[in-house]
């Protein structure tokens, strides 16, 4: 079930704007289903409609592209992994952006997806970069932490635990949390709650 | 790196072990579930031939698509039908409790635990759904996780999690009059933004939480998110322990002192260290109205929508791009702005004390006409202690629906939508672009007495013109 990324590398596309919440990526309607089947089509929909194809996602020079190019907070409100969900299916396979609300960078992580941050600058001119040249080559390096478009090079960042699941393939954690099931029933054995009553009524 | 606080102690407590990858292999205490981010999850563990490992740690209920006017089964809408049977099967197969509907508890999920007493001081707890923040009022650490750690914590009873830095966020002083909870959260988010917690848990601190009772704290923290905090917390007290004890799942009789110890060791000591301190006068918050598509836009009543020079720099793009969505312009006041539907309800404000704020508003008035106005409980609860005290037949004189327990118009699951361009004062917890279900929809956030006071008023008005 495991698989390393240690390097993304594909065209860019860039979303300018800081703040925007996932129900902007995807509204709550598409969340009434059991499955995460069907979100690629419903990803920034609403914004995808008003401006009426004008959206990166809807660009034709963008349509391929693997790397999201986004500002400031993207990510934040709800918890919905319909989210990433929606992004990875359209075909994004990293992030780069000034910053990252926490829930979304996780949900990302937990689906092999890197989410890694530049300070402001370095973002708006990668942004400027690919929107003049939605051609350009783009690659980002988890061993090295750098961006490549082309001949520029600027340096990325995620945290250290994360990098390393991810050039380790261990960013599904599942496996792992579950082979210490024995250690889990001993931390809750200790927590005073878990003895003085049953949660649930089971 | 923060050193005595609650989170700290509370973090050690549940530290299962280190990964390889450094990350913390957290134990959960309790695992809330509900019909939308769920089903994906046990589908996962399916595929992986895992087994939810405690189920008795472990509660369900059904609250985001759940319609508000007529609950029988089958649901009208099929693909809400079909989540809430997918629901009642993982349950069933997994042994896991479930509050449905017409159980007597069922309802939003971060109002029944805490009115259950699942909620409680010292807990780790985790849910698929960001305000799981809320239950921090009682000194639990809590977080919105997504559908891929959903799984996790089903198969594990664990997340594997960075430690977050600790702000404290001290607030002192009494609030005036027609401030209330959700004007000190929406204050606190103005002033620090929307991302000011990302990287932080946040600690409510103070006289001002201190005076407060368990619902107006579980308002402040169910919108730490919103302030990008992954989640906050009030030490527990007197109050927590008051509110607590009785309730169907609190400790009894002799496990209940030894409780209260455990509570008072695991608060934040004294000379507890923090990563950062930001300091609130009471005094100073009014009366809070959002007039944008972020939380952290808001404004006082009686203030003018902000002119971009006055904003950060940084702060313009969404400024602007919110000015052009809500059709509102910098410089104009707030106060005045006319309002089609008003809505009472979601797990920031759908408690009982919500309730009984908004209808001494109401009581002996009218809903200004061609305002829809409705009132949703936060559980079947909320919604039986209600019409006890007869709250219901002052918001249906007044012109209020009063409506079945559910998420309802917070985010627009159900039938409840707001239509076209329309505008709601709403006092759930976001007001993003669409939220409430129309694709041009307008939110304004603001307290369940200010909501009250817009629908009386037909606009947005200062609730203290009413008191």
């Amino acid at each position: 079930m495991v698989s390393e990324v240690k390097a993304v590398s594909g065209r860019g596309v860039p979303l300018v704007g800081n703040d925007i919440d996932t129900d902007r990526i995807i509204p709550a309607r598409y969340l009434k289903a059991i499955t995460f089947d069907g979100l690629g089509e419903g990803v920034f929909i609403d914004d995808r409609t008003a401006l009426k194809g004008e959206h990166p996602f809807d660009q034709p020079q963008y349509q391929g592209a693997k790397i999201l190019i986004v500002n400031r907070n993207f990510g934040c409100g709800s918890s919905r992994e319909h989210a990433p969900q929606a992004i990875a299916k359209w075909g994004i396979q990293a992030l780069i952006g000034e910053s990252f609300a926490e829930i979304f960078f996780g949900n990302c992580v937990a689906m092999g997806i890197p989410c890694l941050t530049a300070d402001a600058v370095t973002v708006k001119q990668l942004q400027k970069l690919v929107a003049s040249n939605p051609q350009a080559a783009v690659t980002v390096n988890l061993e090295t932490l750098q961006v490549q478009i082309d001949d520029y090079t600027a340096p990325v960042a995620i945290g250290e635990g994360t990098r390393s699941t991810f050039i380790a393939g261990t960013w599904d954690a599942c496996g792992q949390l579950v082979a210490n099931a024995d250690q889990v029933r001993a931390t809750a054995v200790k927590l005073p709650y878990v003895s003085w009553g049953k949660l649930s009524k089971n | 790196m923060s050193k005595g606080t609650l989170f700290d102690k509370v973090w050690d407590l549940h530290t299962v072990g280190t990964l390889p990858s450094g990350l913390t292999q957290l134990f959960i205490g309790l695992h809330l579930i509900h019909e939308v981010t769920s089903p994906q999850a046990f589908a996962m563990l399916r595929e992986r031939g895992l087994k939810v490992l405690f189920p008795e740690q472990t509660v369900a209920t059904v609250d985001h698509i759940v319609p508000t006017e007529n609950q029988a089964r089958p649901f009208s809408d099929r693909l809400a039908e079909d989540m809430i049977q997918a629901l009642e099967q993982n349950c069933q197969e997994n042994n896991i409790t479930f509050y449905n509907i017409g159980s007597g508890s069922q309802g939003i999920v971060h109002v029944i635990a805490p009115e259950q007493g699942l909620t409680q001081p010292g807990m780790t707890i985790a849910c698929g759904d960001s305000h799981t923040s809320s239950h921090g009022a009682f000194g639990a650490i809590a977080f919105g996780i997504g559908t891929s750690q959903v799984r996790d914590v089903l198969a594990s009873q664990t997340l594997a999690l960075a430690k977050l830095k600790v702000r404290k966020i001290e607030v002192n002083g009494t609030l005036n009059p027609g401030v209330y909870a959700k004007d000190v959260i929406l204050h606190i988010i103005r002033t620090l933004g929307v991302k000011g917690g990302v990287g932080y848990a946040y600690e409510f601190a103070g006289t001002t939480f201190e005076q407060m009772n368990m619902e107006e704290r579980m308002t402040v923290c169910n919108m730490a998110i919103e302030g990008g905090a992954r989640c906050g917390y009030v030490n527990p007290d007197q109050v927590t322990y008051d509110y607590l004890q009785g309730r169907d799942f609190a400790p009894k009789g002799a496990d209940w002192d030894k409780a209260v110890n455990w509570w008072e060791s695991i608060k934040s000591d004294a000379d507890a260290e923090y990563d950062d301190v930001v300091v609130f006068d009471a005094a100073e918050i009014p009366p809070t109205v959002t007039w944008g598509i972020t939380p952290g836009q808001g404004i006082g009543v009686n203030q003018f929508v902000p002119k971009p020079e006055d904003l950060l720099e940084e702060d313009r793009f969404i400024a602007e791009e919110a000015y052009s969505y809500m059709d509102l312009f910098p410089g104009q006041p707030i106060k005045g702005t006319k309002i089609d539907v008003c809505f009472i309800g979601s797990c920031t404000n759908g408690r009982i004390s919500d309730l009984r704020e908004a209808a001494k508003i109401a009581q002996g008035r009218h809903v200004a006409e061609g305002v829809k106005a409705f009132v949703v409980p936060g559980s079947e609860r909320v919604k039986q202690e209600a019409e006890a005290e007869g709250l219901h037949k002052i918001f249906q004189a007044a012109g209020f629906e009063w409506r079945e327990p559910g998420c309802s118009m917070c985010l627009a699951m159900n039938p409840d939508k707001l239509q076209g361009r329309q505008i709601s004062a709403s006092s759930s917890n976001r007001n993003f672009k669409g939220r409430q279900g129309s694709s041009s929809g307008r939110t304004l956030l603001m307290s369940p007495a200010m909501v009250a006071t817009a629908a009386i008023k037909g606009e947005v008005s200062d609730v203290r013109e009413l008191m």
